[in-house]
């Protein structure tokens, strides 16, 4: 046996080679289908596009013909079910848990209503109804109450919300607070009307917060380093800094935002802000983990308010609306695109501008109402003068006039610039 | 026995047993495969898609195979990205350093208890995660039944407060992720056959000798899928830094969170939704290599 042919001596690499499998036809082919594959998962891929509703749905302009109404609204014939979308500690309680108001609407029209709180945050309820939506579904709502400033606006925009007919609508013509009545987010009031709005102002512990702040410069205090509370949100935080400048919050531009967003991240990175808060705000506020925070006028009157009386019992909470006026932001009462009972949502609608029923229901809820006309209610026949001359359940004219607004955004592109000066304030 | 089968019978039986043999493969991957296909696969390649599309909410967002979003989600968020591995980090680091001893005690010491201990271990997590965070948020409040307590008695400074800070971050990643750990760690070591220990004694091996070379190499599975289970859920978790965070403690999965449902930025969540998974993926793969495993199935 010659020595090359020795088992012991072949090269492993050759022996690798001689035992091993090589490139086949049959690899060639299957190397192809998974060549086949890839150009099928390249179109899978662009299949996946998510559709917008532009395309589809023409993005809302002027005001909806009589027809659509008709076809929304039929004979106004409610179907006698409500489903209804609202926040936690949104409506009158009594001592059964029940709200008197639902009670008194069931009694006066016959129609059933369904309440759930479900909503915590605009932005999570509305990405689980966005995909229902625009899939063509029904959300299983007829009535939800969003905020503007975004919300709303994005809402309209998508075409997600059922055109409102106003003939079914006389006691909102009629009540209705001018700082309601055509809003610049959706002017004529077609798609939503107030359920209430609230104030963005200071709440401070007076034990810790011996001077009482007079306005949003009092966040920027380092005295009270650490212990600020911010929203972290993109309406309330950049509203209060550009206010703070003397910029009109309608009117900024993005030079006057990055002025804005530069005194932000100055307060941010001198330590003076302890965090930036979704409603969770109040609880550090009462726990003492702040002691002076930007804060929503509802919550401080709560609060702040005896426990015999309904409140929390932080009788060192106060509140303070700045001397360049509050931030007025409004949740609105809205119809979802294919809700089932439009008529029903609709006449409660109007049902809740009704004086008596607003009294009924500033004198729990406790944030500004849509009806002036219900202070006299509250203030005669329900005999609470404490609600009823509270600048911030019935802000004086002066106290409206000089508040500010959400920022109304005109397209998605000021939108976007806007959220990218003012987001990485909070997200650091 | 098989030898004594008739000819015949003994054909039938092989060939049926053959292709049984051939089929149960298939049909034993058949549920899990057609469950990852499903609930896996499918919405990662919708993602993988979407990361790569342009456009907006109300047009719609169209493949563009626009990998520039790629580029621009970790321009933007590369200090919450490079945090979130930071954090968690640190987080699989503290719950090993608390779980082993607990593990060992269990299942050295626990006896006849064992299991009860194993029931007190995972009594906490039958609560909601959320709920137990804000929990900590409520205890350690800065004039807290804790802290103001312990400020009333000048046994801290006034100023001094836990939350809001990246400790309280991680404190709460790795309290919440921490069954995770302790129960793989729990499984290897109690899997350990107690003769190679007393064999490691009858060879004069003394307590310390024992553990380091008897006890914890056989235990490393069970911390390899205990830093797994811990790490990867922790870099991605949000909800501690937005419960027990203050300022600078944003993490990735916050970041995600905002860019879906606040700005409807679906490409860029896409994008760093796979940034994160990639940023794991080779974590874990140069972790293995450390550990020097020759593949992840040797650990798992």
């Amino acid at each position: 046996m010659s020595e090359a042919l020795d088992p012991r001596r072949i090269d492993p690499a050759l022996l690798r080679g001689l035992t091993q499998r090589r490139f086949s036809r049959r690899d060639l082919l299957k190397g192809m289908g998974v060549g086949a594959g890839a150009v099928g998962l390249a179109s899978f891929l662009a299949a996946c596009g998510v559709s917008g509703t532009s395309s589809n749905n023409k993005t809302p302009s002027g005001s909806p013909s009589a027809d659509v109404l008709k076809k929304i609204y039929g004979d106004g014939t409610p179907a006698g079910q409500l489903n209804f979308a609202n926040w936690e500690d949104y409506i009158d309680v009594d001592s059964k848990g029940k709200s008197p108001t639902l009670q008194q609407f069931t009694k006066d029209t016959g129609i059933k209503v369904s309440y759930k709180t479900v909503i915590n945050d605009n932005d999570p309820f509305l990405a689980k109804i966005i995909p229902v939506l625009q899939s063509g579904g029904d959300t299983g709502y007829d009535l939800m109450v969003i905020t503007n400033g975004g919300p709303v606006e994005r809402m309209i925009r998508l075409g997600f919300l059922t055109p409102l007919d106003p003939q079914y609508l006389p006691n909102f013509t009629a009540n209705a607070s001018d700082s309601v009545k055509n809003p610049s987010y959706d002017p004529g009031n077609k798609y939503s009307v107030a359920w209430q709005s609230g104030f963005t102002i200071i709440g401070y512990n007076s034990k810790a917060v011996k001077t009482p702040p007079t306005g949003f410069g009092d966040l920027l205090d380092p005295k009270y380093k650490g212990k600020v509370g911010m929203f972290g949100n993109n309406q309330d935080l950049p509203c209060a800094a550009l206010v703070y400048l003397g910029y009109d919050v309608q009117k900024s531009t993005p030079d006057q935002w990055q002025k804005a967003a530069d005194l932000l991240a100055k307060q941010r990175d001198a330590g003076i802000v302890r965090s930036y808060y979704d409603q969770s705000y109040i609880n550090a506020l009462e726990n003492g983990d702040t002691i002076i925070t930007q804060a929503w006028s509802g919550d401080l009157f709560i609060a702040s308010a005896p426990k015999s009386f309904g409140g929390d019992g932080y009788r060192d909470i106060r509140s303070s609306i700045p001397t360049e006026g509050g931030i007025l932001w409004t949740d609105n009462q809205c119809i979802p695109l294919n809700a089932k009972h439009p008529v029903d949502a609709i006449k409660f609608m109007n049902f809740v501008y009704d004086p008596k029923i607003a009294a009924q229901l500033a004198d729990f809820i406790w944030y500004v109402s849509p009806v002036p006309s219900a202070k006299d209610v509250v203030l005669n026949d329900i005999k609470d003068p404490t609600v009823a001359d509270s600048p911030l359940v019935f802000p004086s004219a002066n106290d409206l006039a000089k508040s500010h607004k959400y920022k109304v955004f005109k397209d998605t592109a000021e939108e976007d610039q806007w959220n990218s000066i003012f987001q990485p304030i909070y997200t650091s | 026995m098989e030898q004594h089968l008739p000819a015949d019978l003994h054909v039938v039986k092989g060939r049926k047993s053959r292709l049984g043999r051939r089929l149960a493969p298939y049909l034993l991957i058949l549920p899990g495969g057609a469950w990852l296909l499903l609930f896996f696969l499918v919405p990662i390649i919708f993602l993988a898609s979407v990361s790569l599309q342009t456009g907006n909410i109300f047009d719609g967002f169209r493949l563009t195979w626009h990998f520039h979003n790629y580029i621009d989600a970790v321009q933007r968020y590369r200090v919450q990205l490079v945090r979130s591995l930071e954090y968690a980090l640190i987080a699989t680091g503290v719950t090993l350093l608390v779980s082993y001893p607990l593990a060992y005690w269990i299942a050295f010491q626990g006896g006849r208890h064992k299991t009860t201990f194993l029931f007190a271990l995972l009594l906490p997590f039958f609560v909601s995660f959320v709920i137990r965070t804000l929990a900590w948020q409520f205890i350690l409040a800065d004039d807290g039944i804790v802290l103001g307590a312990l400020k009333r008695w000048h046994v801290m400074p006034q100023g001094f407060h836990v939350l809001a800070t990246s400790t309280a971050v991680i404190a709460g990643i790795a309290y919440n992720f921490l069954p995770f750990m302790a129960l793989p760690l729990y499984v290897s070591l109690d899997r350990i056959d107690r003769s190679v220990v007393e064999a490691a004694r009858d060879l004069y091996s003394n307590k310390v000798q024992v553990f380091l070379r008897v006890i914890f190499p056989l235990s490393i599975p069970g911390v390899f899928a205990g830093v797994l289970l811990t790490f990867v859920p922790a870099a991605g978790d949000y909800v501690n830094a937005s419960i027990l965070g203050g300022t600078k403690t944003t993490m990735i999965g916050n970041i995600i969170q905002l860019e879906y449902l606040t700005n409807f930025h679906y490409p860029i969540a896409a994008a760093l939704s796979f940034i994160l998974m990639a940023g794991l993926l080779v974590g874990i793969f140069a972790y293995a290599r450390v550990l020097g495993a020759r593949s992840i199935e040797e650990y798992v």
